[in-house]
């Protein structure tokens, strides 16, 4: 066999071997834990995030709040959290403190999705729904939630992808996920590992951005059709939504 | 690169400890200056480089799409990832960190420059034709100006994710105060070095935070007269 030289000819054939794939700590381990991890890190953000934030739209407060919260995650480093968790828990490096930390990223653009999708639901709309005689309760579930339902996949969506893109740090606290085998290509250094890191890469990348494809596609279902172009304008203002890349 | 530390003085293992503040001060103050220097370059470097770019993007309209959809892409792509694109080709240091923080910098400010460039009403624009400003004139003397919140919001949030991804630089060299944070997960995990990093990082991005408002503040003085 050819040795390539660039770490890209590298990458191809790492990526190409069969045992890279089906070996213990192989990349379809690597894949699994991955999803896992993200799926259970997005499943308890939205339990904290939706509640949280379809309450607070219907109270009509705490929007500062959300802004907050937003902002303060932002700055956060993932690094930090990542390692505080761990330490928290002091049980080990198992799955528990990645996923409460990851499910930490998830919260913002849950939340702010959540309260801005009650919240823009027309004021005649709920007028009407109030003198139909709908109970506080009763308005939140059969007419806010509806209607902020293109809002919280919106929310969905960007917390999926982000906590997807951070799960690949949680390698360095021995987490497990598809990072791991980029951690695993500078273990080895540069020269003999840079096609594994590459590799790593790709695949890290490549979910992330199929998350985003794929999850774009259900966002775009669940918005009735009518408010598919004005959303891009006005509902979702993507250039100042905080989401920080990890 | 060795932080080296006099940690097993202190008894147990607090979240907070000045004996660990002062016993590595110089460690602490050489990394909160390596943060904050990382993060200004590459802020700095992103603003040279996008301001150019949504000017392209504002003036034809045909590229704002692609230069926009790029940068969305981009932006998807997990940092780690991106640093092991990069790090096989300019090896683990400052460059392959530098590299990837003006990357992610580079789209979140362009996105803002091409949103408040486009909020300029053309009526605006087409008074500053007809009073006889060219291409330029206009771009610097109205457009610009106009767009300036834009363009502000977008350093901004760009200088704050920028301080807290600078810890991710940690894996291919450099990391500022992220070293103190690996160092401290590897040295069984001692909190109180940890905790002082991850605390020292969100204040940079306070302090960053505020100045970058103060210098808005200054530049457009005209914000704050008119009633919010």
């Amino acid at each position: 066999m050819t040795v390539a030289t660039n770490p890209i000819g590298q990458a191809v054939v790492w990526i190409n071997d069969p045992l890279n794939w089906t070996n213990p700590g192989g990349m379809l381990d690597r894949l699994g834990e991955h999803l896992t991890i993200s799926a259970l890190a997005v499943a308890l953000g939205c339990l904290v995030a939706w509640p949280l934030g379809l309450w607070l739209g219907h109270l009509g407060r705490g929007g500062g709040l959300v802004v907050l919260v937003s902002n303060a995650t932002l700055a956060i480093p993932t690094l930090a959290l990542l390692t505080i968790l761990p330490v928290v828990f002091a049980s080990g490096f198992g799955r528990t403190p990645v996923v409460v930390a990851l499910a930490v990223f998830a919260v913002p653009p849950l939340l702010a999705n959540a309260y801005t999708g009650v919240r823009q639901v027309d004021p005649e709309a709920l007028d009407a729904a109030r003198g139909m005689g709908l109970s506080g309760g009763q308005l939140l579930r059969r007419v806010e939630l509806p209607l902020a339902v293109p809002y919280l996949a919106a929310g969905f969506r960007t917390a999926a992808v982000q906590v997807i893109a951070t799960a690949a740090l949680a390698s360095f606290v021995n987490g497990g996920g598809l990072g791991q085998i980029i951690r695993t290509g500078f273990g080895i250094g540069i020269a003999a590992g840079g096609g594994q890191i590459v590799a790593g890469g790709v695949l890290v990348a490549g979910l992330a951005l199929l998350a985003e494809v794929v999850l774009g596609g259900v966002e775009r279902l669940v918005t009735p059709r009518p408010l598919r172009r004005g959303r891009q304008r006005a509902g979702r203002p993507r250039p100042a939504d905080a989401t920080g890349s990890a | 690169m060795s932080f080296r530390l006099s940690y097993r003085a202190d008894p147990g293992n607090p979240w907070f400890s000045w004996q660990y503040v002062r016993d590595n001060s110089d460690t602490i103050l050489a990394a909160v200056r390596e943060h904050a220097s990382l993060t200004g370059r590459a802020v700095l470097i992103a603003v040279l480089i996008a301001l150019p770019l949504s000017v392209l993007a504002y003036w034809f309209r045909p590229l704002a799409g692609p230069i926009l959809a790029v940068s969305g892409v981009v932006y998807t792509i997990p940092s780690l990832a991106l640093f092991a694109f990069i790090a096989p080709y300019l090896g683990t240091g400052t460059t392959t960190v530098l590299v990837g923080l003006v990357l992610y910098a580079l789209l979140l400010i362009v996105r803002n420059v091409v949103a408040g460039l486009n909020q300029v009403p053309p009526e605006v624009g087409e008074a500053a034709q007809g009073m006889g400003y060219g291409r330029w004139g206009r771009l610097f003397r109205i457009d610009l100006p106009l767009a300036l919140p834009g363009i502000v919001t977008g350093v901004r949030l760009a200088t704050v994710s920028t301080v807290a991804l600078v810890t991710v630089g940690v894996l291919v060299g450099h990391g500022g105060l992220g070293q103190l944070i690996f160092a401290g997960f590897q040295n069984n995990l001692y909190k109180a070095e940890i905790m002082t990093a991850a605390l020292l990082c969100v204040a940079i991005a306070v302090v960053l935070d505020l100045l970058l408002v103060l210098v808005a503040r200054l530049v457009t003085p005209w914000s704050t007269r008119r009633a919010r």
